[in-house]
């Protein structure tokens, strides 16, 4: 009898180099005839040591370092370092910064979450969706690079404020480029949430009870796809607070699920663009910095994929001792484990591309 | 459930223009803020090595004894921290690119390094 069960299980490697998989994670899933029963997940592959660096770069400098984390989240990894340090040193932003940074952080959300669903339509094979996902995000990399400078690393954020200005006609520009987007995402949004193929590649796959998804600290769309109301930009921060949005969530906890909710989330973004946009004051965009940090912090943001969470502490002199990102597809880990349990093999893919996975941030 | 939700779109894309470009005879329109790389005035400058104290890479080395400048491209991340650090303005973030290097040079022995 035994023997006949341990028979029955294979297990088959997965990864770090496999053709569905962008970035380089390692599973080894047990599997029974096709169904997975069991999955253990290793990292380890691309491991820079950017945060023992903090110790070698000036505090100011870092922000480069910090920023380069990830390649597209890379605003609110610079901001959040900023942020942290500006809370050490109690400096206070001026207001135009504030809603500079606001708007940056919204404008990589979108990016971040067209260019997941091209990679999603890739994985499920409809590659005309996914060449429409990704040209419909040239057009916000370009407001990106006309603003800041960068396509993805902005390089736009400094302690004490931004670096760069938006002319207030570029603003303009940035609203009739996000108007005229509006249509165009919305059909390429439609055939996500409507499609039947589509739909049979990702309803009822990979269910995420809520329970689970709470108990097992997944943050982000993934979190909130499993109908928990919890989104880190409610706190306020930065010019959050003047702003006025709802949190979108979904309540299947299926992969459809996360991909709705992060559908609506680009329009959401919209929304928020444009309420900046007609809300941000004048003055000054940054106050000069002087002296070091002395003291430690820990804030939290919600980047595209989820809830990061920065920890600096500082001694008084130009380096600091430690920095440390909690990366929210670190905290994506144990709840992915839990979605992949029982599903088919073939659905692996599909199920692992969901939390949106960016495995050099959580290396780091 | 929907069918063919996306054939319209297939159809268009028959008659619409490529969204890509035919480069190189095409280039890309370059934004003005574009960081493309780091342009040098040396005749402004005065050998202050402040650029060389901002930067995060250690990309650029300036000895003032000898009143020389120079930049390693590939170390630098073009950020522009040190044309914004410059008192002379004698370094300018350009928005174009550096060109591709088209001459390969001969890698110099250790003799010829060591000058032996
Ligand atoms: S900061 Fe400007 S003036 Fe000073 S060494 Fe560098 S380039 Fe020359
Ligand atoms: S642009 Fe940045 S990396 Fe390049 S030389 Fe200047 S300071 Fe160094």
């Amino acid at each position: 009898m035994e023997k006949a069960e341990e028979k029955r299980h294979t297990i088959v490697p997965f990864g770090p180099q496999h053709p569905v998989l962008p970035e380089p994670l390692h599973f080894d899933f047990v599997l029974e005839d096709e169904k997975v029963v069991d999955v253990i997940p290793s990292i380890g592959y691309i491991h820079r040591g950017l945060e023992i660096l903090v110790q070698k770069r000036e505090f100011t400098e870092y922000v480069y370092v910090a920023e380069r984390i990830c390649g597209i989240c890379s605003f609110i990894h610079g901001m959040g370092y900023c942020e942290a340090i500006e809370e050490i040193m109690k400096i206070s932003v001026p207001e135009r910064a504030k809603y500079l940074r606001l708007i940056w952080s919204e404008l990589s959300r979108v990016h971040s979450h067209l260019l997941w669903l091209g990679l999603a339509a890739d994985a499920f094979g409809f590659e005309n969706l996914f060449m429409q996902a990704w040209r419909a995000r040239e057009l916000v990399l370009d407001i990106i690079e006309e603003t800041t400078g960068g396509r993805v690393i902005f390089g736009a954020c400094k302690i004490g404020g931004v670096r760069k200005d938006i002319t207030d006609e570029s603003l303009k520009t940035m609203v009739t480029v996000i108007d005229g987007m509006y249509k165009d995402v919305r059909t390429i949004c439609d055939v996500f949430l409507n499609d039947s193929s589509v739909k049979e590649r990702l309803c009822g796959i990979g269910i995420l009870s809520r329970e689970d998804a709470y108990s097992l600290g997944a943050v982000g769309p993934m979190l909130r796809a499993s109908g928990v109301s919890y989104d880190t930009r409610k706190l306020g921060y930065g010019a959050f607070g003047d702003i006025d949005f709802d949190i979108v969530t979904e309540t299947a906890g299926d992969c459809y699920a996360r991909c709705a909710v992060r559908v609506h989330e680009i329009f959401q973004s919209f929304h928020i663009i444009k309420q900046a946009i007609s809300k941000i004051p004048g003055g000054p965009i940054s106050v000069k910095v002087t002296g070091a940090p002395n003291g430690e912090a820990m804030v939290r943001y919600e980047q595209p994929r989820g809830e990061v969470i920065y920890y600096v502490k500082a001694n008084g002199t130009k380096f600091l001792t430690r920095f440390r990102a909690r990366t929210p597809t670190f905290a994506n880990i144990p709840a992915m484990i839990q979605a992949l349990k029982g599903c088919d093999f073939a659905d692996v893919a599909n199920i692992v591309l969901t939390i949106d996975p960016c495995i050099s941030c959580t290396e780091r | 459930m929907a069918y063919f939700t996306m054939a319209k779109d297939t159809l268009a894309n028959l008659f619409r223009k490529p969204a890509t470009r035919m480069y190189p005879s095409v280039v890309r329109e370059i934004f003005p803020a574009t960081r493309g790389h780091i342009a040098m005035d040396i005749t402004t400058c005065i050998f202050c090595g402040i650029c060389q104290k901002k930067c995060p890479t250690g990309a650029i080395k300036v000895d003032r004894a000898n009143k020389t400048w120079e930049i390693e491209r590939l170390a630098c991340i073009a950020c522009a921290s040190c044309s914004d650090a410059c008192p002379k303005q004698s370094l300018s973030m350009e928005n174009t690119y550096t060109g591709p290097v088209t001459i390969l040079e001969k890698p110099k022995t250790r003799e010829e390094v060591s000058g032996a």
